[in-house]
């Protein structure tokens, strides 16, 4: 037994030293992480308000502010963040209504992929950096695309830690949260905005079309598995991590694209806690 | 003490009249049945009572100053609940995020804060709701622990907003049991809105109907008779009291049961998939 385990862990760190050797390894598990965790507690968020829909239309909202700013020179990342936070916050603007936004954010979401396809249309050159859009390319990602995700971790983290008390008030409760003073759609507005700079962040990471495998299905995961929201926010930042890492790992030793791997192990985490697989843990404090 | 005081109060909604021109005072420590047709404005009165909507003409005092929103004396139980059918918190972090739950920053709460969590819980009947997470609930639970925080930090006066609503029978003589207990020990006035006003009768010191823009408080016997509710409810309404119990009737038909099948007159949505 004892040799087993040795071996075991030497392999394990024979297998993590070899890929850590390369530095575009290195730079993968370093902007992965600082994504997987802002996606993980700004997503939290996002499951409990049942706001899934809008963060999944905020990425795509993205892919026209990307490509839009890379047909006029700037930084795709750039473009993406101000769309996408443009776009969070005339969603929150635009009702509070949960069927009204709906049917708004859907019209949005077409006409942002309507947009983006027309600067993809004057913008022909890179087809690959349309397909890194869309699907993330983690393994390309530079010093520099790292120091800018830690400078927008630490906004989007600021951010949601300001907000946070009267979030979950009025996420829970909003009827109440109104009676006892909560500004209820300056919170809405002001979530929906750290939501599109998480989403922003995550898609540098598995892309624009992706971003429900790193901001949904953690939290989802972690929401099945515990109630305390304490411990919810920490395991869902925690799945989040391990999916983003752990995937990387994958994709390393298989060759299969980084960002499939990440939405393969959070669709699995998720449908694991969601069948009778596994028993449920009873809250027992 | 007057706890509520309507001076000549008119209260509007999307430019209909709820009250109008309406004088009204409430002392300290009664319990007051708010009953009346669907959409005379119970749950108008309360948001106004809250602060969430001031009146057109006239004054309101609430605890002898204008009413404001997020006043700490005032523990408010609201009609739309909207639980999100697939929430997963517990009960202890749903109530939790009440208290303070309007200050900025990440949630905290002091060591007394969860004392006094525990001890409502408690003394709600609800101590052991609190580990359980809301999806898992039946509906009477759900109400006790959405209770239990109402109660939380000493509220002055209790506004329920149709707290029987989707409940059995039985959890509804519990929950009216409960809030009565609560009122009299600690001397807190509640308003209690409902549909059917035979079970509140034990509980009542005095009952407000409301009806076509205008109110009228006073003892069951003094609001509940034919006259009275003709005028409220703008049709010919005949009281019958038969063995301790009152039916409002128009032309023979129960009118509170038929409010009651046809509860949309809102436009709210209510939680009705969850009887115990």
């Amino acid at each position: 037994m004892p040799t087993i385990c040795t071996t075991t862990a030497t392999a394990i760190i024979t297998i993590m030293a070899t890929m850590l050797e390369y530095d575009f390894m290195r730079n993968a598990f370093a902007a992965a992480g600082v994504a997987a965790v802002v996606s993980g507690l700004v997503g939290y968020f996002l499951v409990l308000r049942g706001q899934t829909f809008a963060g999944h239309a905020l990425g795509h909202i993205g892919f026209a502010g990307a490509t839009g700013a890379a047909l006029i020179g700037v930084a795709s990342i750039w473009g993406l963040v101000g769309f996408t936070v443009a776009a969070g916050i005339g969603m929150g603007l635009l009702g509070e209504r949960v069927s009204g936004r709906d049917v708004a954010v859907g019209v949005v979401l077409a006409l942002a992929l309507g947009f983006g396809l027309l600067f993809l249309h004057y913008y022909t050159a890179f087809a690959t950096q349309v397909t890194a859009l869309l699907f993330g390319n983690v393994l390309a990602v530079d010093r520099s695309t790292i120091a800018t995700l830690i400078g927008l971790a630490m906004v989007t983290l600021g951010g949601l830690a300001a907000i946070m008390r009267p979030l979950i008030f009025a996420s829970l409760q909003p009827e109440l949260a109104e009676a006892k003073g909560v500004p209820l759609r300056f919170v809405s507005i002001a979530f929906l905005a750290i939501v599109a700079l998480a989403v922003s962040e995550s898609a540098q990471i598995v892309g624009i079309l992706l971003v429900f495998a790193l901001m949904v299905g953690p939290p989802a995961t972690a929401q099945r598995l515990v109630t305390g929201l304490w411990s919810g926010m920490a395991l869902s930042a925690g799945l989040a991590l391990a999916e983003a890492w752990l995937g990387i790992a994958i994709a390393y030793h298989t060759d299969w694209p980084v960002s499939f791997c990440i939405a393969m192990l959070s669709a699995l985490g998720y449908f694991l806690t969601r069948g009778s697989f596994l028993p449920r843990w009873k809250a027992k404090r | 003490m007057n706890v509520i005081e309507f001076d000549r109060a008119t209260i509007e909604i999307g430019g209909r009249s709820v009250l109008v021109d309406t004088s009204l005072t409430i002392r300290q420590g009664e319990f007051v049945g708010v009953l009346g047709p669907n959409g005379a404005g119970k749950t108008t009165l309360m948001r106004a009572i809250l602060g969430l909507l001031p009146p057109r003409a006239g004054t309101i005092r609430v605890l002898g100053d204008a009413p404001q929103r997020g006043n700490r004396d005032i523990g408010y139980l609201p009609q739309v609940r909207t639980v999100l059918p697939d929430l997963r918190v517990r009960g202890l972090d749903f109530i939790a995020s009440s208290v303070h739950g309007e200050r900025w920053g990440v949630p905290s709460l002091a060591r007394a804060d969860h004392i006094m969590i525990a001890k409502t819980l408690a003394a709600a009947g609800a101590g052991d709701l609190g580990a359980r997470p809301l999806a898992e609930m039946s509906g009477g639970e759900r109400q006790r622990l959405l209770l239990a925080q109402a109660l939380l930090g000493e509220p002055r006066l209790l506004l329920l907003d149709e707290p029987l609503i989707s409940l059995d029978y039985r959890y509804q003589e519990s929950v009216i049991e409960l809030v009565r207990r609560f009122a009299r020990e600690r001397n807190i006035t509640v308003l209690f809105s409902a549909h059917e006003l035979n079970q509140l009768i034990g509980a009542l010191d005095r009952v407000l109907y409301l009806g076509n823009g205008r109110a009228a408080l006073g003892t069951v016997e003094e609001v509940v008779t034919a006259p009275v509710l003709s005028q409220l409810y703008g049709a010919d309404i005949d009281v019958v009291r038969a063995d301790g119990h009152i039916f409002v009737l128009s032309r023979g038909r129960n009118v509170e049961h038929a409010d009651h099948m046809h509860d949309d007159g809102h436009g709210h949505h209510h939680d009705h998939g969850h009887h115990a």
